[in-house]
């Protein structure tokens, strides 16, 4: 096995080194709370966000209901502890403080900046088809196609928008799926939660686009706590893509989101993301943790379906999951996950089966180079009412080298005897075979393993909205490729 | 275009080719025969440039470079083709798409036009019916789940698409029945003309009733023992290696490396 090592030290390991090309900072003067955690702080920010008493009251009832809580630890991860009060918990650019009407009212320079990142946000500039939220730190700059969605009757809109424009319909489901105090990180997050999207689809309504939200973390020293609330009524329709990234610093930064799903029934909700947080360096320097919430209720008839290609992060701890509430509701669960250098990730998904004849999927992939570390955590729980429900779960972990490792935890809790759970899992590497063939081809290295893993993540992109599965495609190639132009 | 000179190789360490000679000229075939473990797949895989395949002495040239000096991309770029024994599975990769990719390179290194996707699938898909391939399999994955046959008559569709300078077919004819045989064999054929050299490795004469070479070599103890015409083929069939190898040690004590 020399020369395979050797192989695994040359060309894999040049592979798989390469750039993180949105590192760049953007200059804007901010508005920044200084860094600690306390009620004062809370206070600020929901007063900045001008919100009414009751969403106050609730952020420090989760506050409280936090302070008695634990750090989770059971994850397959390791960290130094995060000093929370070494964290600013509010920054927004000042130019965003009069809350600009229009896009010509908004800083050009962080207009410049979701153009560097590909996202234009001038209508005639974007892809047709595609309305975008673009968060930046603690604020929504901008929300574009408005005027458009409503047309539908279809909101889309900042989070702290809609607590001011449409304050019943937050207040009736905020928290409603991921309860102020489900978890730790989740319960820091109903505390201090700054800005996200909020989506409203009327009962019968199919949302004439795709609605999209880009995260941008652009300020040292600061966490982003992003709140995400979608609500499909009942039989309608939407798919929302979800991006993100963020400086290439030498500190950590923390993100720790909730993203709370309400599938009324027969409504059906498509959720993607594609994750490209700065991962830090070579030597595990740097890069944002991320521990995220996300869940969705999926009601009679109902749909959920999460896509994930996650290719940040220093550190990912992140199950999105699905409640099979309602009968005959469907949960699906499909997810790439690539760590190189020191990233640890450790990601999967809950299906819990609470409805007869429930239906879930989990397709996991799982890439892992250099010294990384990439594990699948699984819940798959058919309750006392669940007849007929079924599972099926595929977990296939690829390995580039030799130092990095793949993980498999597949937890399954069945409380009805005609449930079926169907669990495969593999575990292969890029083998010198493959590798050969390609190369006796005439295919260069770089281009042999990027088709190669690109391949073993086919089944999860073309899950993915068409534009997006583009995207994806080439941010693991850009993720794969040692030299990058 | 093919010179090999004393040629001396090992397989992850252990010496397998012990001073071989042989001359490819354009436009010939020749058939490397010889016993289990005489060095036959090394020899194929050692000038393709299979990690692990480590030539220790002499040389081997390819249009006057020499191999040694080449990445395996490198040569497959100069126009040598390696037929595999056992290919390989490429999950999720579509044939096609591992084609495009694969041509995209070696057609540019060789100053030929690009094939734009139209081109490429019209060619692909009468490759596919030279050797009697369902073109359904051109969307599949790289030998995914394909049998045993079709893997060998991919290769050769492969090969027909690259037009290689040089063909290497590593034991393409194992496994075959004998229809199957007949269609690779024809694949193969359509594929000889002057400028082209081939190289077929085999343990059978069978191919060889199809697939008529200019030249039979056998391989024993890592050496080329004795060569000749077509007819040297014929004697072995009907003699078998012994009388040629009983006095050469080291005829069968190492199985082929091949995977």
């Amino acid at each position: 096995m020399s020369s395979q090592a050797e192989l695994d030290n040359s060309e894999l390991d040049r592979v798989i080194r390469s750039e993180y090309e949105a590192g760049f900072t953007t200059l804007v003067e901010s508005d920044t709370l200084p860094p600690g955690l306390n009620e004062d702080v809370i206070r600020v920010i929901s007063a900045k966000k001008e919100e009414p008493e009751w969403l106050l009251e609730w952020r420090l009832e989760a506050y409280r209901h936090w302070q008695t809580m634990q750090e989770p630890n059971w994850a397959h991860v390791e960290y130094p502890p995060v000093d929370l009060n070494a964290i600013s918990y509010y920054s927004a650019p000042k130019s965003m403080e009069g809350r600009p009407k229009s896009l010509d009212e908004v800083d050009p320079e962080l207009l410049e900046t979701y153009k560097k990142l590909g996202i234009p946000l001038h209508e005639q500039e974007m892809l047709a088809g595609v309305a975008v939220d673009a968060v930046f730190d603690s604020v929504s700059v901008a929300t574009t196609f408005k005027s458009k969605l409503a047309e539908a009757g279809v909101i889309f809109c900042s989070i702290s928008e809609a607590v001011r424009e449409h304050p019943e319909l937050v207040r009736k489901y905020l928290g409603s799926v991921v309860p102020k105090g489900d978890n730790y990180f989740a319960g820091l997050n109903s505390a201090v939660f700054t800005d996200g999207s909020f989506v409203y689809i009327p009962k019968g309504v199919r949302c004439p686009m795709e609605l999209s939200t880009y995260f941008r973390i652009n300020e040292a020293n600061t966490g982003q706590f992003e709140r995400t609330l979608i609500v499909a009524d009942e039989g309608s329709y939407v798919s929302y893509l979800e991006g993100c990234t963020a400086p290439q610093r030498d500190e950590n930064q923390l993100h720790a989101a909730v993203v709370e799903l309400v599938a009324l029934p027969g409504a059906e909700i498509k959720y993607s993301t594609v994750q490209n947080w700065y991962p830090g360096d070579e030597d595990g320097k740097g890069g944002i943790y991320n521990f995220v919430t996300k869940r969705g209720v999926a009601h009679d008839h109902a749909k959920i379906s999460w896509t994930q290609v996650e290719t940040g992060s220093a550190i990912t701890w992140k199950y999105p999951s699905v409640v099979l509430r309602g009968d005959h509701s469907v949960g699906e669960f499909y997810s790439v996950a690539l760590t190189r250098h020191a990233q640890q990730a450790d990601t999967g998904t809950k299906m819990i089966h609470l409805g007869r004849n429930t239906k879930s999927t989990i397709v996991s992939k799982g890439i892992s180079a250099g010294k990384s570390s990439n594990a699948y955590r699984g819940l798959v729980r058919m309750g006392p009412r669940a007849e007929n429900a079924r599972n099926f779960t595929q977990c296939d972990s690829l390995l580039l080298g030799d130092t990095c490792g793949a993980h498999t935890f597949p937890y399954i809790e069945t409380k009805h005897p005609s449930a079926t759970v169907e669990h495969e899992a593999t575990t292969s590497k890029v083998s010198d075979d493959q590798l050969f063939l390609c190369r006796q081809r005439g295919i260069d290295p770089e281009k042999a393993i990027s088709m190669i893993v690109n391949g073993f993540c086919k089944e999860v992109f073309k899950e993915l909205p068409m534009e997006f599965a583009v995207e994806a495609g080439k941010l693991l190639e850009v993720s794969l490729e040692g030299a990058v132009g | 275009m093919l010179e090999i000179r004393d040629l001396h190789a090992s397989v992850a360490g252990q010496p397998i080719l012990k001073g071989l000679n042989l001359t490819v000229k354009p436009g010939e075939v020749h058939a490397i025969m010889g016993p289990n473990g005489s060095g036959k797949s090394t020899l194929a895989n050692v000038l393709a440039g299979r990690d692990n395949y480590e030539i220790t002495g002499g040389e081997a040239l390819f249009e006057g470079k020499s191999l040694a000096e080449l990445e395996p991309e490198e040569r497959a770029q100069l126009g040598l083709f390696l037929a595999f024994q056992y290919p390989v599975e490429i999950p999720g990769v579509s044939n096609m798409e591992f084609l495009k990719a694969a041509l995209e390179a070696t057609r540019a290194a060789q100053g030929k036009e690009e094939w734009d996707s139209v081109t490429l699938l019209r060619k692909a898909r009468e490759a596919c019916k030279q050797v009697d391939l369902d073109p359904q399999f051109l969307k599949r994955g790289v030998n995914e789940g394909f049998s045993g046959g079709e893997k060998k008559r991919n290769e050769i569709m492969q090969m027909l698409l690259m037009e290689p300078k040089l063909a290497l077919l590593d034991e393409t004819d194992s496994g075959l029945d004998i229809d199957a045989l007949q269609t690779v064999a024809k694949g193969v054929n359509s594929l000889r003309g002057p400028e082209r050299g081939i190289v077929l490795v085999t343990h059978y004469q069978r191919l060889l009733d199809y697939i008529v070479p200019d030249h039979v070599h056998v391989l024993s103890g890592g050496r080329i023992i004795k060569s000749g015409g077509k007819e040297l083929a014929l004697e072995l069939e009907q003699h078998g290696y012994g009388w040629l190898t009983d006095d050469q040690n080291g005829g069968n004590d190492k199985e082929d490396r091949t995977a």
